[in-house]
């Protein structure tokens, strides 16, 4: 999951609404019978993938007395700030929630009295099978481990084969990749594809993906492993930030901002742009937009150098006013558990956090982008990606940092400027 | 404001049986003693209701503007600073600036076409019950649809506004990032959402006018555009009055408009070129969590709107006396 997830802003306002409206009347204070038929309430953003591939149906023929309610709000940026009202007020919260990764900081750092800590539930032996940071970036100063990992986000590279052979570029994902040895020589392409393109077609949809996806590679990104926020002294950061700008300035970007444009959902079909930073839950996305039309365009390939780069994932946690807790604690432990991990990959392209599942999953292809060795790429991306280290406001940083750039691109503001008027932002909304 | 209602209030009524010379049964009490109070329970639910969900959350506003408010966690009393942070930051100036231009940009040319159209649905047109129908129907879709819809007209590579250009010899304008752009389109939808509202107003207050007036004024030779000029438009002025003032509420509150046009982000595009103090409110509480800041936001907007409605009524006296 990554918080730009805003696919459809009616939806998400009007989920959010419908949320903030029945969380005055509906506190879950039924006692927990022990044994007794039990009703759980999932409560999560985006695309979890769990009903899509029917797991709660499955879960609940295979456990009876066990129901479960699910609802999903699309936009995690309306979803989180309906959930902190809840938390606050303890009441109308579900049993199971949802947390991006970019929250869970703050959930460590802030907010470890409102969640169960799994250590003490029926989850605790699902703890250790999780690629080794993930379990670590949801446990507390004190030990205490707040959610199960979902998904993690290990990036490649998608693109348009189509438009590539076109402008006389290799289409083959061994044969781009071995173009590109790093982001310099990406940008390069670039200028080729951009001699050669189709017109009212750029080589990359935006500058801040593009600087999502290599900043995606780095350990240390927006804070220090102290906890300090460095991201303006963070030499990655600059420098992410100035390749990106440049390629803006070059013409080499769309300028469609992520998620938000209109105009950048249709692009996945229309071709503006050849290339897209793709994020393992991307593959679902691309097919979401680009629909059947698309199905033999787009392909997959490693970011550049083969580098490793992770952007998103997510949690599931417990509340700690939860009256089910160890009944949704057996279910979170099910519904992350490698085989189900596995099946929503399959179908979703949530890439798996649990050893056990990328073992799994390592072979798979995917015939909607040209029988891409998705498996093998994004196992290689999630081996080769860093131990991120996460802050609380890392939310704040990356939006202002990503807004800036889309003022490069958009309103011929100078990169420096740009980088300024961040920083501004930044220290206003921070500091 | 200028409603004002001249019907006598039920409370006034005199009780059917309190004859002048008749000493007042215990029935005849109570009957006067419910013509009395009535009134004040049948407005009573009015006043409860505001005052739970009107006058209370003003003043737990307010107190809460005087809080370090973290979404999630507790309240630390800071006393002014978020006053003192929010007259410090430019953001607030941009989205204050921002607020007033697309107020102008979308009030001024509503109001304008809206009394005009309302001119023209005066006269006696075929159909006239279908379009004055058909005017409101903008005002009856929902904001979400429309501004969804709008985002689609104004896109860049895809947009209908764009594709007429082009066929001028305009090429693609790129609405939602330029500056004066976005305002432009917000203010579009504005316009095509609410003049249909302020036009009906408008013919109410027309019809209202007697028309001996415009007898009188034909008769001493005055064209159409005189009469509209020297008897439509005085007999307007306090409908005119009403509809600046609950424009200029309207305006300095907007917010889902932009809200949608970004997408559902609440920076208002890359340089906050359409962020209004709406949207920056929202972006405090909702995005950044900072519920304090938020409120002093809210609070700074309430008394602007008052100090905006005060001027607009002091302006409309001095023009009258």
């Amino acid at each position: 999951m990554s918080i730009p997830r805003t696919t459809s802003a009616v939806v998400a306002v009007a989920a959010s609404l419908a949320l903030a409206l029945t969380a005055c009347g509906s506190g879950s204070s039924t006692p927990a019978a022990s044994g007794g038929p039990v009703n759980l309430k999932v409560s999560l953003f985006g695309t979890f993938g769990y009903d899509e591939v029917g797991l709660f149906k499955k879960y609940e023929a295979e456990n009876p007395g066990v129901t479960i309610t699910y609802e999903s709000t699309q936009g995690e940026d309306k979803y989180w700030p309906a959930l902190q009202t809840r938390l606050a007020s303890g009441s109308g919260v579900a049993d199971v929630q949802g947390i991006e990764v970019a929250r869970i900081a703050d959930v460590t750092a802030n907010q470890a009295d409102k969640w169960t800590d799994l250590r003490d539930t029926p989850a605790k032996d699902s703890i250790g099978g999780y690629v080794s940071w993930k379990e670590p970036a949801a446990t507390t100063k004190d030990g205490a481990v707040l959610g199960l990992g979902t998904d993690i986000g290990p990036t490649g590279i998608c693109y348009r084969s189509d438009l590539l052979a076109k402008a006389g570029l290799p289409t083959d994902p061994a044969a781009l990749s071995a173009q590109m040895p790093d982001w310099n020589a990406f940008l390069a392409l670039g200028e080729k594809y951009k001699a050669n393109a189709p017109a009212g077609s750029a080589w990359h949809d935006s500058a801040g993906g593009l600087y999502n996806a290599i900043i995606s590679t780095q350990k240390e990104i927006y804070y220090d492993a102290s906890g300090k926020l460095v991201y303006n002294t963070n030499p990655a950061v600059k420098s992410a930030f100035d390749t990106a700008a440049g390629a803006a300035q070059k013409g080499l970007t769309a300028k469609l901002e992520q998620f938000v444009d209109p105009g950048w959902d249709q692009g996945f079909s229309s071709g503006s742009f050849a290339t897209i930073a793709c994020p393992s839950w991307m593959i679902g996305y691309i097919k979401g937009k680009a629909g059947t039309g698309g199905a033999d365009k787009w392909n997959v390939t490693t970011l550049p150098g083969g580098v490793g780069g992770n952007w998103g994932g997510a949690y599931l946690g417990i509340p700690a006013v939860s009256q089910h807790k160890a009944e949704a604690a057996k279910l979170i432990a099910w519904l992350t558990a490698p085989e189900q991990q596995a099946a929503v990959f399959e179908k979703v392209g949530n890439f798996p956090s649990t050893t056990g599942a990328i073992a799994k999953v390592a072979g798979a292809t995917d015939p909607y982008f040209n029988n891409a060795p998705i498996g093998k790429i994004f196992t290689a991306s999630a081996d080769a990606s860093p131990v991120q280290i996460l802050g609380p406001e890392d939310g704040v940083v990356k939006s202002a940092l990503v807004q800036a750039l889309l003022s490069v691109e958009t309103s011929g503001t100078s990169p420096a400027d740009a980088w300024t008027a961040a920083g501004t932002k930044i220290s206003n909304q921070v500091g | 404001m200028t409603l004002q209602l001249d019907r006598p209030v039920p409370g006034e009524r005199t009780p059917p049986g309190a004859g002048p010379t008749i000493r007042l049964s215990w029935r005849s009490r109570l009957h006067r003693f419910e013509g009395r109070s009535a009134p004040y329970v049948y407005v009573a639910p009015f006043f409860l209701v505001f005052a739970a969900f009107g006058l209370f959350p003003l003043l737990y506003t307010a107190y809460i503007s005087l809080h370090r408010y973290k979404l999630g966690s507790s309240m630390t009393w800071i006393g002014l600073d978020n006053y003192t942070w929010l007259f410090t930051n430019d953001a607030f100036y941009n989205a204050l600036w921002k607020t007033v231009t697309i107020g102008v940009l979308s009030t001024v040319p509503q109001l304008l076409i809206a009394l005009g159209l309302a001119h023209l649905l005066n006269y006696r047109l075929r159909g006239r019950t279908f379009l004055r129908v058909a005017m409101l129907m903008p005002y009856a879709t929902s904001v979400a649809a429309a501004t969804l819809v709008f985002a689609l007209i104004f896109g860049r590579d895809a947009g209908i506004v764009n594709g007429l250009l082009g066929l001028v010899g305009v090429d693609p304008v790129d609405w939602r990032n330029g500056d004066w752009t976005a305002q432009i389109a917000i203010s579009v939808i504005v316009i095509w959402r609410w003049t249909g509202y302020n036009a009906l107003i408008y013919l109410a207050g027309m019809q209202s006018i007697s028309s001996d007036l415009y007898e009188a004024a034909a008769l001493d030779g005055a064209n159409r555009w005189q009469q509209f000029r020297h008897v439509t438009l005085p007999g307007l002025r306090p409908t005119i009055l009403f509809t600046i003032v609950v424009s200029t509420i309207g305006a300095s509150q907007l917010f889902g408009e932009p809200l949608l046009f970004g997408g559902g982000q609440a920076n208002g595009g890359p340089v906050g070129q359409y962020q209004t103090l709406g949207l920056f409110m929202y972006q405090q509480g909702w995005q950044f969590g900072q519920l304090g800041r938020a409120a002093t936001v809210a609070w700074v907007t309430f008394l602007l709107i008052i100090g905006l409605v005060l001027l607009n009524t002091r302006l409309s006296k001095m023009r009258k006396s």
